[in-house]
Order: C-alpha cells, then sequence, then structure tokens
C-alpha cells in the first residue's frame, strides 16, 4: 500500500510533503521545465517587498562546504508586478502558493498583508521576519521577540483569510524557543524554520570580505543539525504549533528527519540549485523511506524522536 | 542529466571533454552547460557553468575547461567512462544576423569555446567571419587552428607574445572592423576584455553580442546570483540575471564600469534615507 504523503499546515491541505523554500525557486515558474509545479506542496515564493528592489551588489555568492553564503539583498520586483505576473502565473497553474513577504518596517508588513489578503490564489502567507528592521537600526525583526510579535499583530490584524500566517524564523538567536513563543502569543498559526545563519568568507588574496553585502547567509546540508535542533526545541515546547522544516534538506532520510523532529512538511532550498528537480525527488525518496520502515502515512511520524 | 564521459584530454592549458548526450538537442552557440562537479553526496552543491563547445543533437556534446577551483580541479580528475549530471542547453545564445554581413568574433582564451560554433552558423548565413584570439600566453589560446578552418581570417594576440601579435585584442580590433566594414561583433571573454571589444565595437559603428561571466549558483534563474545592471529597451536599468537573460548581451546595454555594483539609477535601487 502506498504512503499517504498527504501533510497540513493549520487549517492548509498539502498534497505532497515538499515545498520549495523561499527565495529558492523565484515564484515557480523557472522549475515548471524540471516538474509540475502544481503536485508540489506549495511553492513559497521568494520574499516579495512593497517596492521594486535591485538587491545587493555582487558577488552575492560563495560555494562553502556543503553550503553557501548569500547577499542577494531580497531583489524582486515589488508586490505590484508580482501580482500581475508571478501570482497570475501560479494561478493559471494551479499552484499551491504561499506568499513570502518582507518588509523594511512593521507598517510594511501590514501593507503587504492587507493587500494580499483581497486577493485570490494565496494559499498561505510566509511572514520573512529574518530581515532588518530600518527602524531600529537594522536589527533582524526575528532577533527580538518584541518587534518579531509586532510584526505578526500587524499582519493578524489585516489578515482575514482562512489561510495560515507562518512567521519564519532565523536561528540566530539565543532562544528560538523564546521567539516562537512571542509569534504565537501573536497570533501565528504555525512557523517556518530555519532561515539561513550569518556567516562571511574572506578572500585572502583581495584581503576583504567575498560577497559585495560582507556578510551573507548560510544554508544547504552544512546547517541541517542546526535546523533539526531548532525544530526538535520548538515541537517540544509548543507540539501543537504546525512547522514548516527547512535546512539544507538532501534527500528524503534528511526530511524524515524534520519530520521525526517535528515538521509537518518540508521546504526544498539551496539544494534546488544543484537539483532542481530535488523537491520531486525528495517527496518520492520520502515515501519509499517511510514505506520501508512500515509506516502508513506521514502525520502519524510527525515529531515520534519526541517519543524515545 | 546523466552523461557518460567518451573522452577527456588536455588542449594546451585546457580539457576537451566529450560527454555523450543523447538527450541533448539543437544546441545554439552561446548556450551553456551546467555541471554537477565532486559527485553524489559530496560537499559541493552548484554546479559549474561552461560554454558548450560543439554538439551533435540526440549525441554528444563538448566543453572546454580550465582546471581552476575546487569543482574544476575535480571534473578535471574524470576519465572516460565515468558519469557525470550536467543541464543542457541554458541560456540565450547569440542573437544571428539576418542578412550576410560582415562579422568579427573576438575571444579571450576558453572564450573561445563556443566561436567555432558560432563562425559555423554565420558563414553558413553568408557572413564574412574575421576572428581575433588573444590570450596571456601561447598555452592558453584555444581553438585557433579549428576556426582558421572555418573562418576568412584568423589573427592571434598574446600578452606576452609568444604567438602571433604581441598585445590585447582590442589593439588589432579597430582596423580589422575598419578594413572589412565589419558590422557586428561577437565576443566572449574575461569581464575587461569584453568591455573593451564593446567600446572598441561602438566606437567604430559595429553592433556587439557579448558572453558574460557572472558567478552562478543555480544557472536556471531561481536565485538572483547571477546579476549585472543592464539597460533595457525602456532606458531603464535592471540588475538582468546572465543565467537566463543572458549570458549573451547586447555590448551596448551592458553598463560595464558599475558590474559588480548596484548603480543609483538602477531599477529598484536604494534611495538615500533605506529602501
Ligand atoms: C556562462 C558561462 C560560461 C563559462 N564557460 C566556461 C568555459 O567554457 N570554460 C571554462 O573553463 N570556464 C567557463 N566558465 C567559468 C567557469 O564556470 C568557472 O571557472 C567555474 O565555475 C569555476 O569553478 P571552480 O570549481 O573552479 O571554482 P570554485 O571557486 O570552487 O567555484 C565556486 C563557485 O563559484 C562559481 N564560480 C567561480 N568562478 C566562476 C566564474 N568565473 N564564472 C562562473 N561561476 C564561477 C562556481 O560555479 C561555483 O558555484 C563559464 C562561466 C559562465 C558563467
Ligand atoms: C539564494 C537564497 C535566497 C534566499 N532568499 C530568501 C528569501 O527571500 N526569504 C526567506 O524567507 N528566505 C530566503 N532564503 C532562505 C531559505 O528559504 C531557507 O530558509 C534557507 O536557505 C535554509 O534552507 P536550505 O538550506 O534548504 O536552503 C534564501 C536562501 C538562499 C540560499
Ligand atoms: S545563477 Fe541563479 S539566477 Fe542566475
Amino acid at each position: 500500500m502506498a504512503v499517504d504523503l498527504t501533510a497540513s499546515l493549520g487549517s492548509l491541505q498539502l498534497s505532497a510533503p515538499t515545498l520549495t523554500a523561499s527565495g529558492c525557486a523565484a515564484a515557480g515558474k523557472e522549475l515548471a521545465q524540471f516538474g509540475d509545479v502544481s503536485t508540489l506542496g506549495a511553492v513559497v515564493t521568494k520574499s516579495i517587498m512593497m517596492a521594486p528592489r535591485s538587491g545587493r551588489a555582487t558577488p552575492r555568492m560563495a560555494e562553502t562546504p556543503s553550503g553557501m553564503l548569500n547577499s542577494i539583498g531580497l531583489q524582486g520586483p515589488g508586490i505590484e508586478s508580482f501580482l500581475e505576473n508571478d501570482l497570475a502565473w501560479l494561478r493559471a497553474n494551479n499552484v499551491t502558493t504561499i506568499v513570502s513577504i518582507a518588509g523594511n518596517n512593521v507598517d510594511e508588513f501590514g501593507e503587504l498583508a492587507r493587500i494580499l489578503a483581497k486577493v485570490d490564489g494565496v494559499d498561505g502567507l510566509e511572514v520573512n521576519i529574518s530581515c532588518p528592521n530600518v527602524e531600529s537600526r537594522g536589527q533582524v525583526f526575528a532577533c527580538n521577540p518584541i518587534s518579531a510579535a509586532q510584526v505578526i499583530e500587524t499582519v493578524r490584524s489585516v489578515w482575514h483569510s482562512d489561510a495560515p500566517v507562518l512567521a519564519k524564523l532565523s536561528p540566530d538567536v539565543t532562544d528560538i524557543v523564546e521567539i516562537a513563543h512571542s509569534v504565537v502569543e501573536a497570533g501565528v498559526d504555525g512557523v517556518s524554520m530555519i532561515n539561513t545563519l550569518l556567516g562571511m568568507v574572506i578572500d585572502v588574496d583581495q584581503m576583504k570580505p567575498m560577497l559585495g553585502g560582507r556578510t551573507g547567509g548560510l544554508s544547504g546540508p552544512a546547517i541541517r543539525p542546526v535546523a533539526v535542533r531548532a525544530i526538535y526545541q520548538v515541537h517540544a515546547a509548543l507540539p501543537h504549533l504546525p512547522i514548516l522544516g527547512m535546512g539544507g534538506i538532501r534527500t528524503g532520510h534528511d526530511a524524515l528527519e524534520f519530520i521525526a523532529a517535528g515538521a509537518s512538511a518540508v521546504s526544498i532550498g539551496t539544494v534546488v540549485f544543484g537539483d532542481p528537480g530535488a523537491p520531486w525527488r525528495i517527496a518520492n525518496e520520502l515515501g519509499q523511506e517511510l514505506q520501508s520502515r512500515g509506516y502508513n502515512s506521514l502525520s502519524e511520524v510527525v515529531g515520534l524522536a519526541h517519543q524515545n | 542529466m546523466k552523461c557518460v564521459i567518451r573522452s577527456i584530454a588536455p588542449v594546451g592549458n585546457y580539457l576537451h571533454m566529450v560527454l555523450d548526450a543523447p538527450e541533448v538537442d539543437e544546441v545554439a552557440p552561446g548556450h551553456f552547460a551546467a555541471v554537477s562537479v565532486g559527485g553524489i553526496g559530496g560537499g559541493m552543491l552548484l554546479r559549474r557553468a561552461f560554454s558548450i563547445h560543439k554538439s551533435t543533437p540526440g549525441e554528444s556534446i563538448e566543453i572546454i575547461f580550465a582546471p581552476h577551483g575546487q569543482g574544476t580541479q575535480w571534473l578535471a580528475t574524470q576519465t572516460a567512462g565515468d558519469v557525470i549530471d550536467i543541464i543542457a542547453p541554458l541560456g540565450k545564445p547569440f542573437v544571428l544576423p539576418r542578412k550576410p554581413i560582415s562579422c568579427v568574433i573576438v575571444a579571450g582564451g576558453y572564450g573561445a569555446a563556443p566561436m567555432e560554433l558560432l563562425a559555423r552558423e554565420l558563414r553558413s548565413r553568408g557572413c564574412r567571419v574575421d576572428v581575433v584570439l588573444g590570450a596571456a600566453t601561447q598555452e592558453k589560446l584555444f581553438g585557433v587552428l579549428d576556426l582558421k578552418g572555418v573562418a576568412d581570417s584568423v589573427t592571434v594576440t598574446t600578452d606576452d607574445g609568444t604567438s602571433g601579435v604581441r598585445g590585447r585584442v582590442t589593439d588589432v580590433l579597430p582596423e580589422l572592423i575598419q578594413k572589412n566594414n565589419s558590422q557586428a561583433v561577437y565576443a566572449c571573454g574575461p569581464m575587461p576584455m569584453l568591455q573593451a571589444v564593446a567600446k572598441v565595437a561602438q566606437d567604430n559603428g559595429a553592433f556587439s553580442q557579448c558572453a558574460v561571466e557572472e558567478s552562478m549558483a543555480c544557472g536556471i534563474g531561481v536565485c538572483m546570483t547571477c546579476v549585472l545592471p543592464i539597460v533595457g529597451d525602456d532606458g531603464v536599468t535592471r540588475m538582468a540575471r546572465s543565467c537566463v537573460d543572458g549570458p549573451v548581451f547586447r555590448g551596448d546595454r551592458v553598463r560595464w564600469d558599475d558590474v559588480h555594483t548596484v548603480p543609483s539609477d538602477a531599477f529598484g535601487a536604494p534611495r538615500l534615507g533605506g529602501h
């Protein structure tokens, strides 16, 4: 008997357990030559902002052992163009869509949520609070329980839709459970974790940081154990909170670790760059991993590692 | 797709790799291939981009590469019969003229890899094709003999004078354009060379098409790593992706002086006081 791989994130039912990770699949269109995007759990779009944004200077990436650093700087077309082009394409192709939003300040998050609440085709909202708050000397929202909660409260107050609101958490904090508690109190339906870890590579020939943005976000299998740990901790503290897990997932076996730690579904990020078919492959592999262990469904395995 | 390596052999400072590629159909000059390195489960996640040197549709493709960093050094250790994973063809190729005009091809080092294919295409359209190949030194030249077999003329330059004219490609280019009344210049090579070539072309009233080389993470347009400032038809500068909007761009549309930066007048550039 085939394993039931359907998953859920709060009220959102997903036909497959693997999603794309924000910033690692644009808005899905480019992946269509590698697989049927409508069969993915969902596409999580690149974080969109109000205004068009050029991003940072290049070089924007450096390969690192089992990972990479990026300093893209949220390059994107702005919400208007996003609705007209990207969201329209996703809707036309019946793609389950979680829109990731990012703001320079609390109000911008609210404004984006207000706009997205009024349009069709948004199946979920991922609030990327792992970006700098221009009004607080660039401190990252997700690193402060108060500003993280402010963003979520503001989004929640204008979000009159059943589609779940997820907060995307940064692992660059002393206590990720504290941040999770504070966004839950502010009204999120779930959390996405983890975002990248801040890193740096230095070019010793030129004696300067290699990336145009100097620092960058570390992603890929190198950060996987950090992600599994963070998810395990948050699930232990908040066992009923839906978690979308990500961070270096490369195989179905990796994905199973995330599910066992407490994730209800997983996003595939950096690995897509080397293997654009990975989100589909990993879903298949996850099915085999579950089957070979005698499980009938994905949902029965969520958080199972906490029982032993 | 998985491809069996048919052969790998040194050519000067480079390696010439021929791959069985039954799934790759038509390849146009300027298309590139993205090659996985390091083996399954290895520590290098990102593909390496190489111009497609030659192809036989439904049979094989060929690349020329320089062992350089970790990934290309690994690739150099592969032997005939080994299997590697590629995605090809990728990118926007050179735009070919509709009329049989006079063209110059300029290439630096392994930038010559796609140029035999291009020269053949241009010749088959009745174009005159003059070629300038440049490199730091003789061992870093590529394709001289092959291009001599296709082009109307081949001029070689080396920085150290070990082959051909001592100097840069741009030292001989203006005269060539003027002599043959060339209307289009096709270029591939290091960015400073492309910048200089684009300027010479413009100063001499010729169009230029430049295949740029920007660091790429995905090669398929999803990551926004490979951007450079390009002026659009509407006159607006955007940070365009070289993997899907390029790698070939009109030379007069690249903001060469601003490559590696975000010009302050670019679409979505940070404004004073933040975004
Ligand atoms: C469109 C295009 C066509 C190219 N054609 C050829 C060719 O025909 N022959 C050839 O020898 N080389 C070519 N290159 C350059 C080649 O991709 C790099 O030399 C190679 O990626 C370096 O990998 P590495 O493992 O040696 O270096 P590493 O430093 O280990 O690479 C680390 C990462 O940076 C990226 N990177 C590093 N340098 C470059 C670079 N110069 N350009 C793009 N990505 C880079 C790699 O893809 C990798 O993801 C081309 C590049 C592009 C963008
Ligand atoms: C190039 C790149 C761009 C990213 N852009 C975003 C983004 O716009 N918004 C966001 O919330 N996360 C972004 N991320 C983080 C990923 O969504 C993901 O959380 C992280 O990379 C860990 O997963 P991975 O190791 O599978 O990539 C980006 C990651 C990469 C590598
Ligand atoms: S390399 Fe990823 S968008 Fe071009």
